[in-house]
């Protein structure tokens, strides 16, 4: 087990290394550059300015630059916020996104699960018809619309929460952001269980279990729920990714202090080392991700082995 | 034989209430889109002064009222939808090409082929590929045509891989070893064999590509990324909208009811479809 966990995680390496590639010279591919303004700077400072960021080396040398400090784990300067480096930008935002982003995940599966099940032990019925009605709607809105609309209702007309804003700790601020982003995720999840719940359900050995006389919730807890599960273990990597780029507008319509914000700000300023670092945060949290769905396939599913 | 398959599948879509009544909210918001903006008298880049954010009241010709520099928020919205719509058709048909043609090819070719072009498909969809798509948009400029192309190639994926499922099926079938022993070439038996006994899915999974696509071009505009002013997509209203929202709700309710609508009647439409042609047993 540890050893599969170390390789997977050593074959992550090589992963990111392809992925900092690309986005290294597709960003630089990008016309223009990080110091571009409204009045062109004289040719002296912006030569001084190149030189201090390296920018006037060939971009070889700037990549294996780039490379070897990753390997120390420096991000580099950020470009456009002057005097930060983005090591500390994104170590400042980064827990209000992983905050936002790990309740709306553990909302969407805590409702998500138990929904779906009960909607499959009472397939057809109206509580069934009315769930998964709902879940359409959970997939089909985005969030930018949904989170909107709560604030509307719920800030402007009932004044129960605040609209947006943000305070460290407060819980009220991120009610309906985190509601807005665990929606679609949800229905999907319960969506998954209640179709992979009701396939359960008819299998022989549930019949079996039902009929030594056990108890229906020892029957779904003991016997049912693990096997129903491996196809909402399937979407968890999505379900991050949805996530993922759902709070980059969540956050903004919120005014989270997020990193969210920093994706596309940081492309629009050809703040190179700022993407470069957002991608590697984001494809590392995937990969992790990916990973830790093979660890779940193989407890949720004993015929799975892990090599 | 064909023909009574697709009767019953008409058939049974048909009784399915619930996606009735969306495929007749989608032909209504569409016909809205492409004639409403000629029933109202104004102008979707008029500046209105003397009714500038003004509510929908039904005393003026603005019937859902303007947005802060004076605009008719009614042929704003059905301008902007229309864009929204058109961009969804085209992106979805640009994913539809080459998620068949992908598939298409990976599933009859098979083999080591296969397995390399379908490791490549679960390498994409493991990225976030929102992150490309923005790179792609602020990299080459807004354009539209990028837009949808960059949109209609992150939307295919999941079309070859269902084309691809369902070409490993056909090809085991006789008649494809009788075009084999025809002599047909590969390519002719793909585009004449293989494609065409494959549609059905593929137009359900169509249906619901539509709406994923319209929302996440609505997604880019949001972020101001997409279509640029003073042209609107739905999603460029509604970012407008959220920060209007505390003064002016029908800014942000006009254009973010017509997309949950929109998207909404889709989906039910799609999942109709589906259900009707019953894509996963048989």
């Amino acid at each position: 087990m540890l050893r599969y966990f170390l390789t997977r995680l050593a074959g992550a390496v090589p992963t990111l290394f392809v992925i900092v590639t690309i986005t290294f010279f597709l960003i630089r591919a990008a016309p223009g550059g990080p110091f571009d303004q409204e009045q062109t700077l004289p040719p002296e400072i912006l030569g001084n300015l190149q030189s201090a960021y390296g920018l006037d080396q060939p971009i070889w040398t700037q990549y294996g630059r780039y490379l070897g400090a990753l390997a120390h784990g420096d991000f580099g300067p950020s470009f456009k916020y002057k005097d930060f480096s983005v090591t500390e930008l994104i170590g400042q935002g980064f827990p209000v996104t992983l905050e936002l982003g790990t309740l709306a995940m553990g909302l969407a599966l805590i409702l998500g699960i138990p929904i779906g099940t009960f909607a499959a032990l009472r397939q057809n019925s109206a509580a069934d018809y009315v769930a998964m009605s709902l879940a359409v709607v959970g997939i089909a809105i985005p969030s930018f619309v949904v989170l909107p609309f709560l604030g509307l209702l719920f800030g402007i007309y009932l004044h129960w929460l605040p609209v947006a804003g943000w305070e460290p700790g407060s819980i009220r601020h991120l009610i309906l952001p985190v509601a807005a982003l665990a929606l679609p995720p949800l229905s999907v999840i319960a969506r998954l269980a209640r179709a992979s719940m009701l396939e359960v359900l008819r299998s022989h050995y549930i019949r079996t279990a039902i009929a030594k006389g056990l108890p229906l919730h020892t029957v779904i807890l003991r016997h049912a729920l693990r096997p129903a599960l491996i196809p909402v273990a399937s979407y968890l990597p999505p379900a991050v990714a949805s996530i993922m780029t759902g709070s980059l507008v969540v956050e903004s319509i919120a005014g989270l202090p997020g990193i969210g914000r920093y994706m596309v700000q940081g492309a629009l300023n050809r703040d190179y080392t700022l993407v470069l670092g957002m991608v590697i945060i984001y494809s590392t949290l995937l990969i992790l991700m990916g990973l830790l769905v093979d660890l779940l396939y193989a407890w949720l599913d004993p015929r799975v082995r892990l090599q | 034989m064909i023909s009574s398959l697709v009767e019953d599948a008409l058939l049974r879509l048909r009784s399915n209430k619930a996606a009735m009544w969306a495929l007749a909210i989608v032909l209504g918001i569409v016909t809205l889109t492409v004639f409403g903006p000629w029933l109202n008298p104004n102008g979707s880049e008029t500046l209105d002064w003397s009714h500038v954010a003004s509510k929908p009241t039904g005393q003026n010709a603005h019937w859902f009222g303007t947005d802060r520099l004076g605009r008719d928020l009614f042929v704003r919205t059905l301008e902007g939808a229309r864009v929204s719509l058109a961009v969804g058709l085209v992106a979805s048909a640009v994913s539809l090409l080459v998620g068949i043609a992908y598939g298409a090819v990976a599933g009859y070719i098979g083999g080591r082929t296969d397995r390399v072009m379908m490791r490549i498909i679960e390498i994409l969809s493991g990225l976030p590929l929102i992150f490309f798509v923005i790179f792609l948009t602020v990299i080459f400029g807004r354009s539209v045509y990028l837009l949808f192309l960059s949109i209609g190639a992150v939307g295919w994926l999941t079309m070859a891989r269902i084309v691809r499922g369902q070409t490993l099926s056909i090809r085991q079938m006789e008649f494809i070893e009788a075009a084999v022993s025809c002599g047909a070439g590969t390519s002719r038996i793909i585009v004449k064999h293989v494609i065409p006994n494959i549609l059905g899915p593929v137009i359900v999974y169509a249906t619901l590509t539509v709406p994923q696509i319209i929302m996440f071009e609505s997604f880019l505009s949001f972020l101001g990324l997409g279509i640029q002013e003073p042209h609107a997509s739905l999603g460029t209203l509604i970012a407008e909208g959220a920060g209007e929202m505390e003064a002016a709700a029908w800014i942000l309710l006009v254009p973010g009811g017509l997309l949950a609508a929109l998207l909404l009647s889709l989906n039910i439409f799609g999942d109709g479809l589906r259900d009707a042609l019953d894509v996963k047993g048989r």
